[in-house]
């Protein structure tokens, strides 16, 4: 069974799912997420046996040492092992900002709703919330402020560029 | 100071509404301790001994009247009528209770005043200069740095998730006030000789366990790369702080294990990649960003001087009291015609950096008839009015002191910087106030304090150095030990342009023995010093620690010899 995940603004059934432990008999069409190290080691076996691979990051890892094996993979997931344990926005403050990595980016693990605006506003167009999470909550929280005071993945034009154009008027 | 736009309001007002919530889900048992905890230390709320406490940031120490007046209400209704100074230049209330505290903040949030990142790891309210503006050893105003990067950490995508508190302070004088080295990053903003401005900044200050001085990263930052090398910075720490362990995740202790040139290659290889990439784009200062928000901090409508100065000099010598004040809590203005007036929160018998609701109103009132309406808090946990004319200082006197606001001490052996301590404070280890008190005592004869000069008694009831004990030039650390309250003493700190942090002296003393030992520290000091010109500090970096330890630890020597 799938769970509900955020996609940009809507709560989707997932159409992605953990790699089971043996890949050979997944049904057509499958998509899945591995730990960087499996794609590592089965990298040609998974690209073989699913319809796409993403690959998981712990929020160790360093996004540009291993950027050029991960690239072109569709889905990439950060890690957040308790939600106040914020690395992964710096992963994907580099990946989305400075690496210029535009596939699926997918924030994992201890989500809940009151971590949700700072998720989207650093580039994770993709959000698979706690299991016990409200989901339309996390929704409504996407716009929990009306402006932001920095540029950031999202795009929103931060408050001290908004004052130059207001300022030229 | 700067004002809100529709911008701001609306921004504090969502976070006012998202707190709410939250605290609502909290009650409701909805969110378990451990997860509403980050949530409302983010929004400048601890659970303390008796009640929670909540931090008020109050940017760069900047108040106005109408905050005053506010918070004067707030301090009668939520809390026990009083408020405290902190020696972030912030203001704690002790005693709201929870499910009021959304209230609270809406109530403040009229005034444009908040708790956000006031606690928590994130980036804290920042410090600055107090007489920014008007000391006359500015080279550059910091204030509108120290906004644009306030407004830049806040609610900020990538770094609100820090391994721990991340503190910035700023100065732009070439004498530091606002003790910037004792915060994670320094800045100090200078002027080339070809007018260039840019920022020298320091990284890896914190006191607390393990108290250390912030490092030069790098001697000049183009203006328009405050917001870059801040990145740069906050990314290095995010990156690379220790979660594993509360005690050694601030980024001192990150320099401290990869040492000084490992640490400052990553930052400066990190600001040479944002620097190189489009990133830099998006976070680099145009001239008219910096120049819209300097608007905000201009000088007030100051008048002309008049022709002939008002002397002030003459009503001090039919006045001794006045005199008095007018030495100790006077000092220059860079604009003729005006002074600086010190307000002392540190009256006999008053807690360090109290303000009662009453000192709240009637310091509105002055502010607005005397100082432009506005008031500032110092790092010393006093308060100023920066901009008062000379013709008003005596009527501005005569109020202060009617409040119990104008005792002549500042700067002196009763100017004590005190944490809550045990009394409040769940953290303590020990009670400081009550040691403050009986120091305050041995030496309440002014007389006495003149003859001593500048000093700076600093005291924490705990490791975490609130009270900033390891800068003081006597520190004072309580400890617990077996369920007694004992005190360490640190000798030759400072936080000012000769900072260093104190050396421990040797055994902690007993709680009946602190004020009497400090009393012998500076006994020892008025036996010591070559004249009266050579302060507590420069004795002592002279004649060393020996002297003093041997005082310090007099009764017990007489005890053995007995």
């Amino acid at each position: 069974m799938s769970a509900r995940i955020l996609r940009r603004r809507a709560l989707i059934e997932d159409d992605w799912q953990v790699a089971p432990e043996r890949t050979a008999d997944l049904p057509p069409g499958a998509r899945i997420i591995v730990p960087l190290a499996r794609f590592r080691a089965e990298r040609e076996a998974l690209i073989a046996s699913a319809a796409a691979v993403g690959v998981l990051l712990a929020n160790t890892e360093d996004v540009e040492l291993v950027y050029p094996e991960i690239r072109d993979r569709p889905l990439i997931a950060l890690l957040f092992p308790t939600f106040a344990d914020g690395r992964a926005l710096s992963q994907a403050a580099v990946l989305r900002n400075r690496l210029g990595y535009a596939g699926e980016l997918r924030a994992v693990g201890d989500v809940v709703r009151d971590l949700v605006f700072w998720l989207a506003r650093g580039g994770f167009d993709s959000i698979a919330p706690r299991a016990d999470q409200d989901l339309e909550a996390c929704r409504l929280a996407l716009d929990q402020f009306s402006a932001a005071y920095q540029a950031a993945a999202d795009g929103r034009t931060p408050v001290w560029v908004q004052r130059r154009t207001q300022a030229a008027r | 100071m700067y004002r809100y736009d529709e911008i701001d309001r609306a921004v504090v007002a969502e976070r006012v509404a998202e707190f709410r919530e939250q605290t609502e889900r909290f009650l409701a048992g909805k969110l378990t301790e451990d997860e509403f905890r980050p949530l409302r230390l983010r929004n400048g709320l601890y659970v303390q001994r008796f009640a929670p406490m909540l931090r008020i940031s109050v940017p760069y120490g900047l108040l106005e009247s109408a905050q005053l007046r506010c918070l004067a209400r707030v301090v009668r209704e939520y809390d026990r009528g009083y408020g405290h100074f902190t020696t972030r230049q912030n203001i704690q209330l002790n005693w709201p209770r929870l499910e009021r505290v959304p209230d609270l903040l809406a109530e403040l949030a009229q005034v444009q005043l908040h708790g956000i990142q006031a606690c928590g790891n994130d980036t804290r309210n920042i410090t600055s200069d107090y007489l920014a503006g008007v000391a006359a050893d500015e080279i550059v105003d910091p204030r509108p740095y120290c906004e644009l990067l306030r407004q830049f950490v806040t609610l900020h995508p990538e770094f609100y998730w820090l391994p721990r508190k991340f503190k910035f302070g700023f100065t732009g004088a070439t004498v530091d006030r606002a003790a910037t080295l004792t915060n994670d990053a320094a800045v100090h903003v200078r002027r080339r000789d070809d007018g260039t401005i840019g920022y020298r900044f320091f990284v890896g200050g914190g006191l607390g366990r393990l108290p250390m001085l912030g490092q030069e990263m790098n001697p000049f930052v183009p203006e328009s790369d405050l917001l870059i090398y801040a990145t740069a910075v906050l990314r290095t720490f995010n990156r690379f702080g220790r979660r594993d362990n509360i005690h050694k995740a601030r980024i001192k202790i990150v320099l401290r294990e990869w040492g000084y040139e490992r640490f400052r290659a990553a930052v400066e290889d990190e600001y040479a990649k944002i620097t190189a990439s489009s990133e830099r784009d998006s976070l680099r200062l145009e001239p008219g960003d910096i120049e819209r928000v300097r608007a905000h901090f201009g000088a007030p409508p100051y008048r002309p001087a008049p022709e002939v100065a008002y002397d002030v000099e003459r009503l001090a010598s039919r006045d001794a009291r006045f005199a008095a004040w007018l030495k100790r809590n006077v000092r220059a203005h860079k604009v003729a015609g005006y002074r600086v007036v010190y307000v002392p929160l540190k009256a006999p018998g008053q807690p360090p950096g109290d303000c009662t609701a009453e000192q709240f109103e009637a310091l509105a009132d002055l502010c607005e008839a005397y100082s432009f309406g506005e008031l500032r808090s110092t790092y010393d946990q006093n308060l100023i009015l920066a901009d008062v004319p000379e013709c008003h200082l005596h009527e501005l006197w005569r109020a202060l002191d009617a409040l119990g606001l104008a005792t002549p001490n500042v700067g002196l052996v009763t100017d004590i910087v005190c944490c809550p301590g045990l009394d409040f404070c769940g953290l303590a280890n020990a009670g400081s106030i009550g040691v403050a008190d009986e120091i305050y005592r041995r030496f309440d004869s002014l007389d006495a304090q003149y003859e001593v000069g500048p000093i700076r008694i600093t005291i924490s009831g705990c490791m975490n150095g609130c009270g900033h004990h390891s800068v003081g030039h006597i520190g004072i650390l309580g400890v617990d030990k077996h369920g007694e309250e004992w005190y360490q003493v640190t000798l030759g700190g400072s936080a000012g342009n000769d900072a260093a942090i104190g050396e421990r002296v040797g055994r902690a003393l007993a709680r009946s023995e602190i004020a009497q030992g400090v009393e012998r520290l500076v006994q020892a000091y008025l036996e010591l010093r070559c004249d009266e010109d050579e302060t507590f500090l420069e004795c002592y970096r002279r004649v060393g620690m020996g002297p003093y330890k041997a005082r310090l630890y007099e009764s017990e020597t007489e005890e053995a010899a007995a």
